[in-house]
């Protein structure tokens, strides 16, 4: 009887201990956090149409939040849990960084772009999304090129990718252009509306994104060529290469399967906004490139 | 905490530079602002003690008005929406050939908001002195003008000047918030030294230690003042 006892105690624990490895975070922070707690903390933007903002029912939407339940998917599985809460945090182009930093959200899902001085601090997971700077004026200006704005006033966001890029061409252009910086989207489009500036600069996707909120989409027009290359990509922490590659895996799957063009058409083509922006060729060939086999 | 520290940044080129020019603006602000805000203050402060209805009822008005609306919705109003109420010509000159649109803007707004606080503490100054004195003033045969610049706005000033120090002192933290219509001033800078770097730590510590150290000198500054001013005998108990 007594050994009974113990043949089945032995069972028990031999179950208890090898169950962590088909849960298993593994050596990594963040898994390991999310085990701990059974939540993800998922980091959003409040205003970056379509990628991530507010919808209609108060609950953050959009591409990359898409994107960012189907990695929280592969968590659970790789978790071995049936279900994880969602916490969403919302996140500013200042909290972001600080906020992955120091374990506040577990991933970013926004729509930030993938560069290398930012990636001293922050891992990225595959491109999701390409953009570049371009500008935006009202129909009839007269502008096509920032060449053509000889004398004008070009407004853009302070701090961007894209206030970099416009002050950059135009110092090698040697042009006579006068630059206005605002401190948001909705604040740049205002003045374009009110005529304080000529023309207003940022990435095509979110230009044609506040043509397509503005009150008379036809009075606009987005111009020129890309000043600039962005691509987005979703943000995780540094030095855990676990989860990093638990992403990309996710992503890559996406991508091969072809799921990653459903979500795109769902988002852009034309997508709830009617922001309408087929797929470029650069983006299909990045995802191509970007499918990496099992 | 996952996160590369690199307190170098705020020392390289070109951050270094665009802190110390942003501290530059952010002065800048600040004193044209206190500028306004001193001056308009001190008569409002001096119409709303006065012995003429109609002088109080506008200073009153005035201090309801200003110091009722949150100071980032004034700054708003005048940046946006008081262009347009203009005629087109004058629209235009206010949106683009006004020199420094958004700067001026921001120091008129933080100035007329500042200026109904300055106001109201002139007046608890000149009350503070009491209202003997002004009455042995007119007793003595001296006009409404002369009560005030010889009895009671001496004394009221050197009475209010710990509260006023940190009148200037608020000002000169509210001068941050003209980044919200684009003036790159010290917080301003921070956030694009973040955005560009993604050291955001380093740079806002930067932006706390300078900004405590210009108060801290605002403040040392004041005291002796306040030591210098101060008369035998009277309220006066040191800025701080």
């Amino acid at each position: 009887m007594k050994k009974h006892m113990i043949f089945v105690a032995a069972i028990v624990s031999a179950i208890s201990f090898s169950l962590p490895t088909f849960a298993d975070a593994g050596d990594s922070p963040t898994l390991k956090r999310i085990q701990d707690s059974g939540v993800v903390n998922i980091g959003h933007r409040e205003t970056s149409i379509p990628f991530s903002y507010i919808g209609a029912n108060n609950e953050p939407e959009g591409y990359s939040i898409d994107l960012c339940h189907k990695i929280v998917d592969a968590i659970k599985d790789q978790l071995g849990v049936s279900s994880l809460e969602i916490n969403y945090v919302p996140v500013t182009g200042q909290t972001r960084i600080p906020l992955i930093a120091n374990g506040t959200i577990d991933m970013e899902c926004g729509s930030t772009t993938n560069n290398l001085t930012r990636q001293k601090q922050v891992e990225y997971l595959p491109t999701t999304f390409i953009t570049g700077t371009k500008i935006a004026s009202k129909m009839g200006s007269g502008i096509n090129e920032l060449e053509d704005m000889n004398g004008m006033v070009i407004g853009m966001s302070a701090g961007t990718t894209n206030e970099k890029a416009i002050k950059a061409a135009i110092a090698a252009g040697g042009l006579d252009i006068k630059v206005v910086t605002v401190k948001d989207h909705s604040q740049g489009w205002l003045a374009l509306k009110t005529d304080r500036i000529d023309a207003y600069g940022s990435d095509d996707v979110l230009l044609y994104g506040l043509i397509s909120k503005s009150n008379n989409p036809s009075n606009y027009q987005v111009t020129g060529r890309f000043l600039s290359f962005d691509p987005y990509a979703l943000m995780v922490q540094r030095n855990d290469s676990t989860f990093e590659r638990l992403g990309r895996a996710t992503m890559a799957g996406l991508m091969r399967s072809g799921e990653m063009h459903e979500i795109y058409a769902k988002w852009f083509e034309p997508g709830p906004t009617a922001i309408n922006m087929p797929m470029s060729s650069t983006l299909r060939v990045a995802f191509e490139v970007q499918a990496l086999p099992n | 905490m996952n996160y590369n520290w690199d307190w170098g940044i705020l020392f390289r080129d070109p951050y270094l530079g665009w802190m110390i020019g942003a501290l530059g603006w952010t002065i800048l602000i600040s004193i044209l602002a206190w500028i306004i805000a001193f001056s308009l203050g001190s008569i409002l402060g001096i119409f709303r003690t006065s012995s003429k209805k109609s002088l109080r009822l506008i200073a009153t008005c005035y201090v309801e008005f200003f110091r009722n609306i949150p100071l980032l919705v004034q700054i708003f109003l005048w940046y946006f929406v008081f262009p347009e109420l203009l005629t087109d010509e004058w629209s235009r000159w206010v949106k683009r050939d006004m020199p420094y649109p958004a700067l001026t803007t921001a120091i008129i707004s933080i100035g007329l908001y500042t200026a109904s606080r300055v106001c109201e503490q002139v007046r608890s100054g000149i009350k503070a002195v009491g209202e003997d004195q002004r009455q042995a003033a007119q007793a003595i045969g001296m006009t409404e003008v002369q009560v005030y610049r010889y009895v009671l706005l001496p004394n009221a000033y050197r009475i209010i000047l710990p509260p006023l120090t940190s009148e200037f002192l608020t000002i000169f933290k509210n001068s941050s918030l003209a980044l919200t219509i684009g003036v790159i001033e010290l917080t301003a800078m921070t956030r694009q030294i973040e955005e560009y770097t993604f050291q955001g730590f380093e740079a806002f510590t930067a932006a706390t230690i300078i900004y405590s150290l210009v108060t801290f000198t605002v403040m040392a500054l004041m005291q002796q003042v306040d030591k210098r001013t101060m008369l035998p005998g009277s309220f006066s108990k040191g800025a701080s």
